[in-house]
């Protein structure tokens, strides 16, 4: 019975995800024991490796922003009932967008104006490969699912054509573009500390972290404040009742998968204009996949989605710390113990639901009968 | 005196805090109908669930002719002699009548050898019984009634001396409503043993010896229905007196509204729904649709409110010609225009229900600038919108924060109604408003309606229940296989030939 499973908002939100979180460190701290690892050591380890100075604290916050993007993209598609699986795609285009208006932008054009137009032209390229199985999928019935998967490839296949035949720097050997013009580079956050004064280790970590945050903002007002989040999630929830309601379902799926798009695509912004500085092959790292167990770790919800980026962030980083330090472990354990918290935040975020539901249940029912007694 | 059929001791359930059965027992004996009443949510089909195995009961004891029987699964009941026919039918479409009657019990090896069985064994049920179904016949071809049919001929076939039903009315016309009757009257005559999930009193009144009411999980009466009546029984399965009747004046109708001229609607498989209907529809009235569910009554309101598109013919609101229809900008428009519409299933399209009523109370109206400024929603309007509309519509509890699923069938049905009827739209479609509803709420929501009817709306009503479309319509349509088979004033209707006209007899119509 579906009906009985509510919990209160504090422990949907608060309480399981650390209690789905825990196990899933228990179970990679029994395999790392099974294979001869102090487990708390490399915990400590991986503590320290994310944010145990300000370098190590900057790494993590550039990975944790790219996080940000892709878990925004798929919690926002998925208010609308879609499951984009395509962020990674979408990601590889926003970068080429950001990429080619620095490569043909005039390098007088000052920052503020180039920046910005390397930024839309990420989440306009994002955007657009987005629509596409958005359209797809509201006027020819493609499954979104499906469509995005091919996107990927697609977006994989577009981009090492360029590098290799097109885009790839006069000379160079190996498949990148040559340098942006520096106009649209995203000042670094160590730039920005200088500027203030202040000495900060050199990290990739730029300004699109603000922008990281300031879309999950945007995205929180969006979906719950204005008309258009109105109807995205009217349709996201009952299709039918949004047409009753006036709404167009597929007009709302092309717009919510363009959105999509545009937020994935600004992952291209943080890596190719705040720290490539030029186009590489491979530069969007599965962060459009991880971005889908953000999502769902983050239940969809901005804040939530900026949290468990966090996590994440502190993952990758601690974790290739982590590979630095202990010789024994590989970077396939940590990829590891990434798959375990996908496995028990993700795909088995119900595990404990039940038993933890019929807990409150009792709590409640004895509750109920003691005030019974007591009042009556 | 012999062992009742089935008798059942101090029955407790609970799901979670709901305590949905609370120490229910009673008996039944062979050779009896036993009526089971009771409000959505009383417990009737949790305690009926119960004995037919698919729930477990968490005290309490079940007797099958004076023994104490465990039952676990349905088969343990069907090995005890008890069958049940659902509300929805639980059949295989692209089987067989015969196919569908054994699956389950197919016993042998060879398919072939058990069907070529059972229908010899079938035969003869059926004749005796008078339940005449083509055996060969695919399910998926067969009227509703004949669906029954074969419900009841599975319960026959596997030796069920109690039959259990759950509301098996609702999906037929009067005429097989009668038939049923006398198939479970001869049923009760053999001494075998009948009980009848209902809410239909009128029924309970016709066919049944015996009627338990339940309220909030308890058995609260146990009479003898040549003892009762209609509003005896009302007031037992709500706890208070009930008006039955509602008390409306006649009708002043004024213009014509909405005409409909040679309007036909196809599915979305190209199969026609609706046909060549022409129909007016007057400020100020009533008009009811009566028809067998399925016979294109869903369809023609879906045509009307912009949700499907019409393949042929006009409809006109005041005059102005509204076009094909089909798609989310018609809905909105005929919104605007002032075409309000209760769904006839609130929770496919009326309501969404993991959103809180807040937000359901605006469904639709999104766009309407008093709740939107420049594209941002207004939070405090659209609340304090809320709570008036649970105010004037007495919505419980009024929480506006509350999902819309989590509200009751009637509380669900008055947020829909409240939301359609605040802005006096000049034309009203109604599907079942009462489907599902408890019968305190039922009061209320007719009275509703006819209030909007005499503020001068134009309304178009349609529900599965006769009763209610004869109680409250000014006048009566009768729809068959997507046509219109007769057109009556209400105080001229008679129930038998509108049930004619249901069953899709033309020439009978005067």
């Amino acid at each position: 019975m579906s009906r009985n499973q509510s919990l209160p908002w504090w422990v949907e939100i608060g309480v399981l995800p650390v209690i789905n979180l825990a196990a899933a460190f228990i179970v990679s701290g029994l395999v790392m024991a099974a294979l001869g690892h102090d487990p708390f050591e490399a915990l400590g380890l991986m503590v320290t490796g994310a944010f145990g100075s300000a370098d190590s604290l900057g790494y993590t916050l550039y990975y944790t922003t790219n996080f940000i993007f892709t878990g925004l993209a798929v919690a926002l598609a998925s208010h609308a009932g879609l499951f984009n699986i395509g962020a990674e795609g979408q990601a590889m285009l926003g970068g080429l967008g950001a990429a080619l208006v620095g490569l043909v932008i005039s390098p007088g054009l000052p920052g503020i104006i180039a920046i910005p137009l390397a930024i839309l032209a990420a989440m306009i390229f994002g955007g657009i490969w987005g629509a596409i199985p958005g359209w797809l999928q509201a006027y020819r019935g493609s499954h979104v699912v499906i469509t995005t998967i091919m996107m990927n490839f697609l977006a994989g296949a577009l981009l090492t054509y360029l590098l290799v035949d097109v885009l790839i720097a006069p000379g160079g050997g190996t498949p990148e573009s040559r340098s942006i013009s520096e106009n649209v580079w995203l000042p670094a956050a160590h730039q920005i500390a200088q500027s203030l004064g202040l000495e900060l280790a050199q990290t990739p970590l730029n300004l699109s972290l603000l922008l990281g945050l300031f879309c999950a903002l945007g995205l929180n007002i969006f979906l719950w404040r204005t008309r258009w989040g109105f109807s995205l999630r009217a349709v996201g929830l009952n299709p039918h009742a949004a047409l009753y309601a006036g709404i167009s379902p597929s007009r709302m799926t092309v717009l919510a998968m363009a959105l999509s798009g545009a937020l994935a695509g600004l992952v291209g912004a943080n890596e190719i204009l705040g720290a490539q500085h030029r186009l590489v092959l491979g530069f969007t790292g599965g962060y459009g996949f991880v971005g889908i167990a953000v999502a769902l770790m983050g239940r969809n919800r901005p804040t939530g989605v900026i949290i468990a980026s966090l996590l994440f962030g502190a993952l990758y980083q601690g974790g290739s710390e982590l590979a630095l330090d202990m010789p024994g472990i590989s970077r396939d354990l940590v990829v590891m113990i990434q798959g375990l918290i996908i496995l028990f935040c993700g795909a088995l975020e119900n595990i404990f639901r039940s038993p933890l539901a019929r807990l409150f249940a009792a709590a409640r029912s004895t509750r109920a009968e003691l005030t019974g007694t007591a009042g009556g | 005196m012999t062992e009742p059929a089935l008798e059942l001791i101090g029955i407790d359930k609970h799901f979670g805090s709901n305590h949905a059965n609370k120490s229910v027992s009673f008996r039944v004996q062979r050779g009896e109908v036993l009526g089971l009443i009771g409000e959505n949510g009383a417990g009737k089909s949790t305690v009926m669930n119960m004995v037919f195995g698919y729930l477990k009961a968490d005290h309490g004891q079940i007797l099958v002719h004076g023994h104490e029987v465990d039952i676990k699964v349905p088969a343990d009941a069907i090995a005890h002699g008890i069958g049940m026919v659902h509300q929805h039918f639980k059949l295989v479409d692209t089987f067989s009548v015969l196919e569908n009657i054994i699956l389950g019990s197919e016993g042998a090896f060879q398919l072939a050898d058990r069907l070529a069985l059972a229908r010899g064994e079938l035969a003869e049920l059926s004749k005796a019984f008078g339940l005449n179904v083509d055996l060969d016949a695919l399910v998926s071809g067969l009227s509703v009634g004949d669906k029954q049919k074969v419900e009841i001929l599975k319960a026959l076939y596997r030796k069920a001396d109690i039959l259990i039903l759950d509301e098996p009315t609702a999906v037929l016309t009067p005429d097989e409503t009668r038939h049923l009757f006398d198939i479970l009257r001869q049923w009760r005559d053999q001494g075998r043993t009948v009980i009848l999930i209902t809410h239909k009193l009128k029924e309970v009144l016709a066919v049944t010896d015996r009627v338990i009411v339940m309220r909030r999980g308890a058995v609260v009466a146990d009479l003898d229905t040549a003892h009762c009546t209609a509003e005896g029984l009302a007031e037992h399965m709500v706890g208070r007196p009930v008006i039955l009747q509602v008390s409306k004046s006649v009708a002043v109708p004024g213009g014509d509204v909405v005409t409909l001229e040679h309007l036909s609607v196809n599915d979305s498989d190209g199969i026609p729904r609706v046909r060549d209907v022409s129909l007016s529809l007057r400020a100020g009235e009533i008009t009811g649709l009566a028809g067998v569910s399925g016979n294109g009554q869903s369809e023609l309101i879906e045509a009307i409110a912009g949700l499907m598109p019409i393949s042929h013919g006009t409809i006109r609101f005041r005059g102005q010609d509204l076009g094909l229809g089909g798609s989310a900008e018609s809905v909105r428009k005929r919104r605007e225009m002032g075409i309000a519409h209760v769904p006839e299933d609130r929770l496919v399209r009326g309501l969404i229900a993991e959103l809180s009523a807040r937000d359901n109370a605006i469904l639709g109206r999104q766009n309407d600038p008093s709740f939107n400024n420049r594209n941002f929603l207004r939070p405090s309007a659209i609340l304090n919108h809320c709570r008036s509309l649970m105010a004037s519509f007495d919505v419980r509890p009024s929480r506006p924060m509350q999902a819309g699923g989590h509200f009751s069938g009637g509380n669900q049905q008055k947020i829909v109604l409240g939301r359609e009827m605040e802005n006096a739209p000049a034309f009203l479609i109604v599907g079942q408003p009462t489907r599902g509803v408890d019968i305190g709420a039922i009061e209320f929501i007719h009275k509703r309606i006819v209030a909007l009817r005499d503020q001068g709306a134009a309304i178009l009503l349609v529900s599965a229940e006769l009763d209610e479309i004869l109680m409250l319509s000014d006048r009566v349509i009768v729809m068959s296989q997507g046509a219109i088979m007769g057109d009556i004033p209400a105080s001229q209707a008679d129930e038998r030939q509108i049930g004619l006209w249901m069953a899709g007899d033309h020439k009978v119509a005067a």
